[in-house]
């Protein structure tokens, strides 16, 4: 179910079919030891990628880079738009029609939502959609598939709970949207104010799931097979008085995981702020920082994909 | 003798069965300012036996563009269209409802690329007809707040 891949934009999650997301996660368990550094590959030699950040980003910016530096090709780009004709007031249509003319393939994140089909329609070359605003995050979602695969073994009937802020998180909008389509259950759990939208709820629900949804994690957490907490952005909040009624609501520590299941996974797309206490880190349940990790794999998959190195 | 509270028109176009409430939404559609050389008659709150209370819009020695009735279409599905030509009714259609929505409104989410200056046309396929229902190409929001978005 390769078919299409190469040249194909990767903008949002709803582009792609069960069977393509998994032969993305496939290749990207092929990758891993080439991620690893424990092999070598130049399946990208020669290859270029713009990589084009106008919002900060640790993970995402520096596993496309290791991803692409991995499979021997170059990275170019901003990490921040100060410093490159953007600050000048340069339009994002203009930005993408000339990098399209050094690079062999984009990589966007921008504040903006849609900026990464916008990006996909000006240029030839493929774009992949590194974030856009409270928008959709297509390869964070795939190596959150990844992980949940991996740990699990399956996605199927698997029971998680999202909570944080599923308003703004664009995280929890690509993810919840691919976890109802691999068939998991889902329990939304986050303030009135931060619950998940109604268009990713309607989506959802076109695939046949009924999501519970609530604000009380004790109650949501008992049966959890996955808890995937993300942070409230602040960021994200028009008005700074409703960031700080809500700051702070959910806190992971040891007491909140005392009649857990043994086997759940805690997950975090990062960075956390005091979302999940430190002295979880230590415990069985913390894959974040293997889900980081995961990042690199998945998205050396999808490079090589849409530039044709891989079928 | 029949009483006209608005005497016919001899050439131009009829907007009947506009939705109640509507019809200075449709004059602000086509365009109705100062520089208008036409007589343009406005009805609101008129008895209708479809929909119990409708708006009328006649405008004079004037025929509709495409955009100016999908625009139509999009705020009053059932509005009909009736075309006068020498005091008869040359053409008459309900408008319809495209199925794919180019440029001739705005996305209602601030945060859009499209609401920022870039050089694209808004475009918004059509999720629902009823209500209206639609999904912005880019940034994937649903609205069905149409008349404060058209543009």
């Amino acid at each position: 179910m390769s078919a299409g891949f190469r040249g194909m934009d990767v903008v949002s999650i709803r582009d792609f079919s069960r069977e393509q997301i998994e032969h993305v996660l496939k290749l990207a368990e092929k990758m891993v030891p080439i991620a690893r550094g424990e092999e070598r590959s130049v399946m990208l030699e020669g290859h270029v990628l713009g990589s084009l950040f106008y919002e900060p980003s640790t993970r995402t910016r520096l596993s496309f880079d290791a991803a692409m530096t991995r499979l021997g090709g170059r990275t170019l780009g901003f990490s921040e738009p100060k410093g490159s004709s953007v600050a000048k007031g340069e339009t994002l249509a203009d930005t993408i029609r000339m990098v399209d003319a050094y690079c062999d393939v984009i990589v966007l994140r921008h504040p903006q939502e849609g900026a990464a089909r916008l990006a996909g329609h000006f240029a030839d070359r493929p774009v992949i959609n590194a974030g856009d605003g409270a928008g959709q995050h297509p390869t964070q979602t795939m190596l959150d598939l990844f992980t949940i695969r991996k740990e699990k073994k399956q996605v199927d009937g698997i029971h998680v709970v999202v909570v944080g802020d599923l308003k703004y998180g664009r995280t929890v909008h690509s993810l919840s949207e691919a976890l109802a389509m691999f068939g998991a259950e889902l329990t939304f759990v986050a303030p009135p104010t931060l619950q998940i939208p109604k268009e990713h709820l309607k989506a959802i629900e076109g695939m046949g799931k009924k999501p519970k949804i609530t604000s009380s994690l004790e109650e949501a957490i008992k049966d959890a097979d996955v808890l995937y907490v993300t942070r409230i952005q602040k960021e994200r909040f028009p008005d700074l008085a409703e960031y700080q009624k809500v700051a702070g609501t959910y806190r992971i520590d040891l007491n909140v995981l005392k009649d857990v299941k043994k086997d759940l996974i805690i997950m975090h797309p990062l960075p956390r702020v005091d979302e999940i206490s430190p002295e979880v880190d230590s415990t069985v349940h913390a894959k974040y920082f293997e889900q980081a990790f995961n990042g690199v794999p998945v998205r050396m998959a999808l490079l090589g994909l849409v530039l044709g190195g891989l079928k | 003798m029949k009483e006209f509270k608005v005497t016919p028109i001899r050439n131009g176009t009829v907007i009947d069965h506009i939705n109640m409430g509507m019809a200075l939404k449709v004059l602000k559609i086509i365009g109705v300012k100062e520089d208008v050389n036409s007589t343009v008659s406005v009805l609101m709150h008129v008895p209708s036996k479809k929909a119990g209370w409708k708006d009328i819009v006649k405008i004079e020695d004037r025929e509709l563009d495409p955009k100016e009735l999908d625009k139509i279409a999009l705020i009053s599905p059932n509005a009909t269209i009736n075309i006068i030509r020498d005091y008869n009714v040359a053409e008459k259609f309900i408008v319809e409802v495209p199925n794919v929505i180019k440029g001739i409104m705005k996305c209602s989410n601030p945060g859009c690329i499209t609401n920022q200056s870039e050089p694209v046309e808004t475009e918004f396929v059509v999720e629902s007809k009823k209500p209206i229902t639609l999904r912005c190409v880019y940034c994937d929001r649903l609205t069905t707040e149409i008349a404060e978005n058209i543009q």
